[in-house]
């Protein structure tokens, strides 16, 4: 092994424990570093893809494990881009990759180079993912398919150019139609499979018309049969999109009848083999040419037959088509035979009509018409005097029967007035009987009236204020107040004596005057009457409440004044 | 009648050249199936038979051109830059 235990060997069998060497960490971890990677150069290990984790270093790290133990395995940015699988959790695969170990972490672990999966569930499972994912993108849509052209002049093929594959396909080509076929060499499977394909695909479809390189008016992709493993790069995703966009028409032959790889589902024709790939490809060429042949042959019988079929149509025509005279003389006979009877028609004719003719006018005679004139005339002076009779008798009846009605009205008339008459004498008199009274009416309304106001005046005259001044009574006045104290006339200066046929100025004096003529009591009116326009209300209630107090004590006082 | 005589003449404006084995093909049957009716009048079928003798030339030569050519594309680049016979296939 390494150096290291060999010099170790010695010490260790020949001294105590002591005596062994030491090693630093590192020392020692790079001798266990050497003795991994000598022993582990290169190895395949199968289990189960644990956790993976994809740091954005772009490294891949992830756990292999079985039922009992777990390995760390890295895989290296560039070589995880290369991975033909991408290790998924769960997966059951065969790493490829060399043992190392991680002497920070006394750690070790492998370094991956290339992941298949391990049997034939884990990637028939991720195909059928991946499948569905291309599926759902539209990829193998019905609608994208275009058709195969019925007889290309270029055919491109994709295959390797080794192996049965292409010498099938051109086999066939040359038993059916023999072309120009194009082989874009690629290997058909491993590592570079799928690059390969697809750029070849993309290559064919890139090529210009009219160019060095002929543009094939048909690809075929083709590789024999394989395990899962082996037409793996058929399933890639890039080989199933260029297959997918390629506007050359895409036959894929992949694998025998019953494998089936993704770019089948892509591709707008599946063959089961290569050699039905050459066989939709072109039609069988011995084929065509007799059916050109056939073609050719009836043209010429069609145009023949069809000029024979004219020829004798036109025979056929002419020999039906009949003379001329043949035409006419049926007619000529026919007009023969009618002008001949034409003249003793028309002689007959006339006899006939001149016949029907005196047979009409035969009673036509002149004494005829007379007798009817006159048989007329008769009738109609008979029915002359029937209306005048007829006339007169309606007139008379008329004449009974306006005098009947005359007489009736006369009658009606007379009556009427009487009646009338009548009447128009009763409403005069009582017409005289209401002008009397109304005569007499105003006479004693107004006697009454004129009475009942000699009543009323009377009535005034006793309780006016002016006749009880005429018997001696008087009113004082201040102003125009009237004044019925002596208190109040004690304090007014000037006073105003009014006398039934005037007023006296006087001025309130001394009390010692004795008074006038001693006033005559004033005998209570039960009627008040309307007061003469110098006198307000106020005297006359005055004169009635002296008159109504007593009047000595009134009269004391009003006489005291003087 | 009146369906095959504007086809026969649209076919007379294309050129035959133009035509690829398949469309030379399809006319001819039409010219021929126009031709066996007997419906076309005298002179159109004479430039009808015209036609189809020219359209079973046209196709006779692209079938006796069959001949086979094998090559191998020669890549640069990813581009097809031109082609080597191949031998022995």
């Amino acid at each position: 092994m390494s150096e290291l235990f060999e010099d170790a060997e010695p010490a260790n069998t020949g001294g105590p424990q002591g005596n062994r060497p030491e090693f630093t960490v590192s020392e020692l971890s790079g001798a266990v570093k050497r003795v991994i990677e000598g022993e582990f150069g290169l190895v395949r290990v199968r289990g189960e893809v644990g956790r993976v984790s994809r740091p954005a270093s772009g490294h891949l790290y992830f756990d292999l494990k079985d039922d009992r133990s777990v390995i760390a395995a890295i895989s290296w940015k560039g070589q995880a881009a290369r991975l033909q699988v991408r290790p998924e959790e769960g997966m059951e695969v065969v790493a490829t990759g060399r043992m190392t170990t991680f002497p920070g972490q006394s750690k070790y672990q492998l370094i991956v180079e290339d992941i298949a999966p391990a049997g034939a569930g884990a990637l028939m499972a991720m195909l059928e993912r991946r499948r569905a994912a291309l599926q759902a993108e539209g990829l193998f849509d019905a609608d994208r398919k275009r058709a195969i052209p019925y007889l290309p002049a270029v055919i491109g093929v994709v295959t390797s150019p080794s192996g049965a594959v292409i010498r099938d396909i051109l086999h066939r080509l040359r038993d059916r139609f023999p072309r120009h076929v194009l082989i874009w060499p690629v290997a058909v499977q491993g590592e570079k499979c799928a690059a390969e394909v697809a750029a070849a695909i993309r290559g064919f479809n890139a090529i210009a018309p009219g160019g060095p390189v002929p543009r094939p008016d048909l690809l075929i992709v083709a590789r024999g049969g394989g395990s899962l493993e082996d037409l793996w790069g058929f399933n890639e995703e890039i080989v199933v999109r260029a297959a997918a966009e390629s506007a050359i028409p895409l036959i894929s032959a992949v694998g025998h009848e019953t494998d089936t790889t993704l770019i089948d589902h892509a591709a707008d024709r599946r063959a089961p083999t290569p050699t039905a790939a050459a066989e939709m490809a072109v039609p069988v060429r011995i084929e065509l040419l007799a059916t050109l042949d056939g073609q050719g042959a009836r043209l010429s019988r069609a145009v023949v037959q069809g000029m024979a079929l004219r020829g004798q149509r036109l025979r056929d025509l002419a020999r039906a088509l009949p003379r001329p005279e043949a035409l006419t003389q049926g007619a000529a006979q026919r007009y023969d035979l009618w002008t001949g009877r034409l003249g003793g028609a028309l002689a007959l004719a006339a006899s006939a009509k001149r016949a029907a003719l005196d047979r009409v006018a035969a009673p036509m005679r002149p004494r005829l018409l007379l007798d009817m004139v006159a048989r007329r005339g008769e009738r109609l002076a008979e029915r002359g005097r029937a209306l005048d009779q007829a006339q007169a008798r309606r007139r008379e009846r008329q004449a009974e029967r306006l005098g009947v009605l005359s007489a009736r009205l006369e009658t009606g008339f007379a009556g009427l007035f009487r009646q009338m008459d009548m009447r128009l004498r009763e409403d005069r008199i009582r017409l005289q009987d209401f002008g009397a009274r109304l005569d007499r009416a105003p006479q004693d309304r107004l006697a009454l009236l004129s009475q009942r106001l000699d009543t009323l005046d009377r009535m005034r005259q006793t309780l006016g204020h002016t006749e009880t001044l005429r018997r001696g009574f008087a009113v004082v006045r201040f102003g125009d107040a009237v004044v019925t104290s002596r208190a109040q006339a004690a304090g007014a200066g000037a006073l105003e004596i009014e006398f039934h046929d005037g007023r006296l100025a006087v001025v309130a004096g001394g009390s010692g005057g004795g008074g006038g003529a001693p006033p005559s009591p004033v005998k209570p009116s039960p009627i008040k009457p309307a007061p003469p326009k110098p006198a307000p209300p106020k005297p006359a209630r005055s004169t009635r409440s002296g008159s109504g107090a007593g009047p000595d004590p009134e009269a004391g006082s009003q006489g005291s004044l003087f | 009648m009146t369906e095959k005589a504007p086809s026969a003449k649209a076919a007379t404006d294309k050129a035959l050249t133009e035509l690829s084995f398949e469309e030379a093909m399809a006319e001819l049957e039409k010219v021929v199936t126009a031709l066996e009716r007997g419906e076309v009048p005298l002179e159109q079928s004479i430039a009808l038979y015209e036609r189809g003798a020219k359209l079973k030339a046209h196709c006779g030569e692209k079938l006796k051109a069959a001949e086979e050519r094998v090559e191998m594309i020669r890549t640069q680049e990813g581009r097809a830059t031109g082609t080597t016979p191949a031998e022995g296939m």
